[in-house]
């Protein structure tokens, strides 16, 4: 089938006026959640997952499509004007974006921002329709073995790699996994984590666990840290960008995106390696190095086209394979099962019309998010004065009907309560929440692929390898368990390398000009240095203990960034 | 001996500073100023940041008041934080702003002044901007 005329349906699709007031809903939803630090659009989803049962699917995939994009740039927007990430991938934008608007040009920092989202997303969509279906024809002949094995590879790479600590991202992962076994298995008819209650048997229900990680535990967090010193906002008009700005702005918008795209792609994908490398890249390739740390104007477009693209990356493994890699995507796959659609390589295939109607949105939307957030942006700053206990009022009713009205049991409000407790526990302790979500939602795709693997082997264990691409996977899976462990014994043999490696570490993030704020801790924690540097994780460990001890709380919203992508 | 005053960054905060600075001259007595915020939201714009707060102390230090700055964030209302601290410092004198309201924005809008006209039990001096 032509990809260009499948294409063109979707658009035809989408772009019916019903269709379109649900992007422009999905948009304007997304801004604002990713504005408000702490809530994000994978919590978002969630939350209107029950209510989306009446719709259409392709009009509530179209929503969620819009609120993804709005959320990343969102994010942006509370970075460059209050120096409060909204999400880990904005961390970097923070940097440059915040020194800008004290410099008295958060105008530019905005209209850059935005723009460059838009010209990353749309290039990045583009990539996506090319690069989907070519993955799809690699994936259909891929047999469980070589399933299997990718989906250990996504969820080890966005457990290992992403956040500081391997160790509680282990941990979350394994809560992820164990809540995704209960009930019946489907094989055997054995009874598992039931604790003999017939109403655990069907297993939990993933929106009931999503809005209870996502929503409820984050409202207790927030009503545990509810006070807090005000923070001031740089007042800012209408975002406009001068000639001398679109000049210094263009090129690192392109390379943003070239190093964003791959990296979402990649079944270990996330947004926070790209933005970072780009910061690096546009610091090295400035014609104004110095202006680096003191507001440069390509420190922001060049991370926040990367994290836009890797935003549009992401949906490549997620609607060619299934294979979601943060939280948000994850919510939407969780969505597209809801629904009764089966995702995974036959998902071009069978839903054809819905999945080329979701890529079309995505270009309206990010269109919409251009054309509603270049004049809105005072608009947006002003959601920050919310005083919260309302918004969390609001958030914590609709987790609570949400939850009730997919089965219309209130035992489900009992499992609500419980897993909020258990993600206010998590954010107590650091445990990053992203790994507990995919595997919840992974866990049970990933099992029935290890039971046809080895139903088709006969119960031989050598059936996992029984594929080339499985093996290659595998390999790939042990330099990321081991690649640690060789960095310490080469660091130990070359110890002036160290020295070297901690200086990069030190640089851009850990002595940043966020070090200075309350973030700090938190938002080096998730640099991808800070994840490659032993020297930069012993920082981490004491800025968690900084974390436990002070009450200061504004780390909660960047410690949460990562899930609310 | 002390005066309190409650500001917050606005024309009639501005008002209410400066008749108390004048206030505390006279009187030789100690200035308290309250600036407080409930915390509850991100961005309080009537909770006064740094720098701004650094060009009223060093105001109060040119003009030579014995002065005490406190910023209470604890998630009470302003008119508490005034009345508690008037208490606390033994005020004879609370002064605050206010701003011009018709019956009907009095009406729908609680106030903070009316909560200290009621409550605080000493004089209480209410400012409006420009006057």
């Amino acid at each position: 089938m032509d990809i260009l005329s499948s294409l063109m349906d979707g658009f035809a699709t989408a772009l019916t006026p019903i269709n379109l007031l649900y992007a422009l809903i999905g948009v304007i939803l997304g801004t604002a959640v990713g504005v408000l630090p702490g809530i994000g659009p994978a919590m978002t989803v969630a939350l209107l997952l029950p209510v989306t049962y009446v719709l259409e699917p392709t009009s509530a995939f179209i929503m969620f499509a819009g609120i993804y994009y709005g959320g990343m740039y969102g994010g942006s927007t509370t970075s460059i004007l209050l120096n409060t990430p909204g999400e880990s991938s904005s961390v970097i934008t923070a940097i440059e974006g915040n020194k800008m608007a004290k410099a008295g040009r958060a105008a530019q920092a905005l209209a850059t921002a935005a723009i460059g989202s838009f010209v990353a997303g749309t290039i990045g969509t583009a990539l996506l329709v090319v690069f989907a279906p070519i993955v799809v024809q690699f994936a259909v002949s891929l047999g469980s073995p070589s399933y299997f094995a990718i989906m250990i590879l996504a969820l080890l790479a966005v457990t290992a790699v992403l956040g500081a600590s391997r160790l509680r991202g282990f941990a979350s992962l394994g809560l992820g996994l164990a809540i995704g076994l209960v009930g019946i298995d489907s094989v055997s008819g054995q009874r598992r984590l039931t604790f003999g209650q017939p109403l655990l048997a069907d297993g939990l229900d993933i929106v009931v666990v999503a809005v209870a990680i996502f929503a409820v535990g984050e409202a207790l967090w927030v009503a545990a840290h509810l006070r807090r010193t005000p923070l001031q906002i740089i007042p800012v008009g209408r975002p406009w960008m001068g000639k001398e700005d679109w000049k210094r702005s263009w090129k690192p918008w392109l390379r943003g995106t070239a190093l964003g795209f791959p990296f979402g792609a990649l079944p270990a994908g996330g947004a926070e390696i790209p933005t970072f490398l780009s910061y690096v890249t546009e610091k090295r390739l400035s014609k104004h190095p110095e202006e680096f740390g003191k507001g440069a104007i390509e420190g922001v477009a060049g991370p926040e086209a990367a994290n836009n693209a890797a935003a549009a990356g992401t949906l490549t493994p997620m609607l060619a394979l299934g294979l979601p890699t943060n939280a948000t995507a994850a919510v939407m796959l969780a969505a597209f099962v809801q629904f009764g659609i089966q995702p995974g390589p036959l998902l071009f295939a069978n839903e054809g019309p819905l999945v080329w109607a979701l890529i079309a949105s995505l270009f309206i939307g990010n269109t919409l998010l251009l054309l509603v957030n270049l004049p809105l942006a005072p608009v947006w700053a002003k959601l920050l004065r919310l005083p919260r206990p309302y918004l969390y009022a609001g958030i914590l009713f609709f987790a609570t009907l949400g939850a009730y009205s997919v089965n219309l049991q209130s035992f489900d409000l009992v499992i609500l309560l419980v897993l909020g407790a258990l993600g206010f526990m998590m954010r107590r302790y650091g445990l990053p929440v992203l790994p507990l979500i995919l595997g919840v939602i992974l866990g049970p795709r990933l099992e029935k692929q290890l039971r046809q693997t080895l139903q088709l082997s006969a119960g031989d264990v050598s059936g996992l390898w029984s594929e080339p691409i499985a093996v290659v996977v595998y390999i790939l899976v042990g330099i990321i368990l081991v690649w640690p462990l060789l960095l310490k014994t080469w660091r130990r043999a070359r110890p002036r390398q160290l020295a070297a490696v901690g200086t990069f570490a030190d640089s851009p993030l850990v002595d940043g000009p966020l070090a200075d704020s309350p973030t700090a801790a938190r938002s080096t924690a998730h640099s991808p240095t800070a994840a490659d540097s032993t020297a930069a994780r012993d920082r981490q460990a004491v800025a968690t203990d900084g974390q436990e001890n002070a009450d200061t709380h504004a780390d909660t919203h960047v410690s949460n960034g990562q899930e609310k992508q | 001996m002390s005066i309190i005053v409650g500001y917050v960054p606005t024309a009639e905060g501005a008002a209410a500073l400066d008749r108390a600075i004048a206030e505390a001259r006279r009187n030789q007595s100690r200035l308290v100023i309250i600036n407080s915020s409930r915390g509850d939201a991100l961005v309080d714009k009537r909770y006064v940041q740094a720098e701004d707060l650094n060009a009223v102390t060093e105001r109060l230090e040119r003009e030579g008041v014995e002065h005490l700055v406190l910023q209470p964030v604890r998630g009470n209302d302003a008119a508490n934080e005034v009345l508690e601290a008037a208490e606390k410092y033994r005020a004879d004198l609370i002064v605050i702003g206010l701003r011009k309201r018709t019956p009907v924005g009095k009406l729908i809008m609680g106030s903070t002044a009316q909560q200290i006209l009621l409550e605080a039990s000493c004089p209480v001096l209410a400012v409006k901007a420009g006057a």
